[in-house]
């Protein structure tokens, strides 16, 4: 390269970088692709997501809100909806993940390309505005998001500890343990939020100074450990709910049996 | 003794080019003693900023192949032999020469941020404080001042945002403010309206390229993010600050 375009030139892909900087944003790109199109079916399916005899209740269903819900897990019994029951919850998982630091991150580079990785030129100009003005403004409501998803994390504990009592009698599968494995991998996520660290902690300043601010360090502490994981868990509970989901819809379907270990 | 090529931007921000070198090279030897011996030879011209030469002072930032760096830190050899290597000058600042830039705008940044002001002092000698209070703040007082964030935050760098956006070093600097236990200064609104946080979109390319490995986005960015939102986008704080408030005045 000799001339000074080089240095200068902007627009997208616009880089003196010799590595292939475009690996992480098209794998990430595939990776959210395939896991979202797998959510999005299965979610839209609003069938075999609850394998009875064993009481697997598909993660991407629970809680189970509406009328066409399997009597042993249907809660309110809402008749008004007409579609999967999974739609509704959807909206908070959709709005969890999607205001989530780290996936924001993700997409920003691997979506819009905004930038599609470090020191590699984008195609939007001077007109960026980021997230302050509508709609990426919305972001800064993901602590709503996950409010709402602890909610649905407790019924996501209940489900898997029925998972292991199905009927009211103890009993095992390996759906069993795939539920509790999802049930780690999704707390270990849940934990890690910033804005969970913000709200249990790291909002404070002066420890010593506030109301429990030895306990809330503590708690500070703990979320921070999660904290530094996050984009690990973020990957493998999203691919872990969908084989979680697959699993449980191939043993309600009868394809595969679930093997009993007690 | 082996050699390299070395390719130098010349120039300045109106008109420069890639210029190569070929420099005999030797085993430990980092870029800027390469950008030395240029300048000990063929180029006595050749300007760069540089001070301290072990990774303290912040002056030598540049872009080694396309990748913001301290030259004095980057070492020949982590290159694969045999190619050449880009020493280009931060993209995100106005070239004076050759590979010293214009890094003015972010002294300006820098004195927009409302100032450290403690508490009173808790005893005659000072204040107390315990380390496990004072390890967040101290996380960002690691910072050199290099600017290599400002350079690779893309804010900056491809939306010229530089008076909008005070950039990551300047987040840093805020929270190593604001995290101090003994401070006393509110400083949300100037990090929405003055220093712009909601320009970031935690990409995390400052964090990629701190030589201070400080962690820029998510212990200073998000957090301060995150104080933001307990003030200005959270319908029930709002709600209880209201209540709060009504009940003071009723
Ligand atoms: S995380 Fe924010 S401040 Fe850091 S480089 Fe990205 S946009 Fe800039
Ligand atoms: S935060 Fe890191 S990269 Fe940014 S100016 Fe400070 S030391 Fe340099
Ligand atoms: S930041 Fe990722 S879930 Fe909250
Ligand atoms: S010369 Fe001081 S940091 Fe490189």
């Amino acid at each position: 390269m000799e001339s000074s375009a080089a240095v200068h030139e902007r627009g997208l892909g616009k880089t003196l970088r010799r590595d292939r900087w475009w690996v992480p944003p098209l794998s990430v790109a595939l990776g959210l692709s395939l896991c979202g199109a797998y959510a999005t079916w299965a979610v839209l399916q609003g069938n075999y997501y609850f394998a009875e005899q064993f009481h697997y209740l598909s993660p991407f269903y629970s809680p189970c809100i509406t009328a066409s819900c399997p009597e042993d897990i249907r809660l309110f019994g809402i008749g008004w909806w007409p579609l999967s029951p999974a739609i509704l919850m959807m909206g908070v998982i959709l709005g969890f993940r999607g205001t989530c630091y780290y996936y924001r991150k993700a997409y920003y580079r691997a979506y819009f390309m905004d930038p599609p990785a470090c020191a590699v030129g984008e195609p939007w100009g001077e007109g960026y505005k980021g997230e302050t003005v509508f709609p990426m403004i919305i972001q800064n409501l993901h602590r709503y998001f996950l409010y709402a998803s602890v909610v649905v994390w407790l019924f996501l504990t209940y489900d898997t500890v029925m998972a292991f009592f199905p009927h009211g009698q103890f009993g095992m599968g390996l759906g069993s343990l795939v539920l509790l494995v999802n049930l780690f991998l999704l707390s270990g996520y849940l934990f890690g939020c910033h804005s969970l660290r913000h709200i249990i902690g790291g909002n404070v300043d002066c420890y010593s100074c506030a109301f429990g601010g030895k306990a809330r360090h503590g708690a500070w502490k703990r979320a921070s450990w999660f904290n530094k994981r996050h984009m690990g868990f973020a990957w493998f509970s999203l691919v872990f709910v969908c084989l979680t989901d697959l699993y449980i819809r191939l043993v309600s379907m009868g394809t595969i049996t679930d093997f009993r270990l007690f | 003794m082996a050699r390299r090529t070395f390719e130098v931007y010349r120039g300045t921000a109106a008109d420069g080019k890639l210029e190569n070198y070929d420099v005999e090279v030797e085993p430990g030897m980092v870029v800027l003693d390469a950008i030395f011996r240029i300048q000990a030879g063929e180029s006595p011209d050749l300007a760069v900023r540089w001070n301290c030469k072990a990774g303290k002072c912040g002056s030598c930032g540049c872009e080694i192949n396309g990748r913001p760096k301290l030259s004095c830190m980057t070492r020949i050899s982590d290159y694969p032999d045999g190619e050449s290597i880009t020493v280009t000058p931060m993209k995100a600042f106005p070239i004076i020469k050759d590979l010293v830039t214009d890094v003015s705008q972010n002294y300006r940044a820098n004195k927009k941020i409302p100032q450290f002001r403690p508490r009173p002092k808790d005893a005659e000698d000072g204040w107390r404080m315990y380390q496990f209070e004072v390890d967040k703040a101290q996380e960002m007082r690691k910072c050199i001042e290099c600017f290599l964030c400002q350079d690779v935050c893309h804010v900056l760098r491809s939306h010229g945002k530089h008076e909008e956006f005070a950039g990551p070093a300047y987040m840093v600097r805020t929270a190593a403010f604001s995290m101090n236990p003994i401070d006393t200064v509110d400083r949300i609104e100037f990090l929405k309206e003055t220093g712009g946080i909601g320009y970031c979109n935690i990409t995390k390319c400052c964090t990629e390229v701190c030589p201070e490995h400080i962690t820029i986005t998510d212990n200073a960015i998000i957090p301060l993010k995150e104080r933001v939102v307990d003030r200005y986008y959270d319908p029930i704080k709002a709600l209880v600050r209201l209540v709060r408030r009504g009940g003071k005045n009723g």
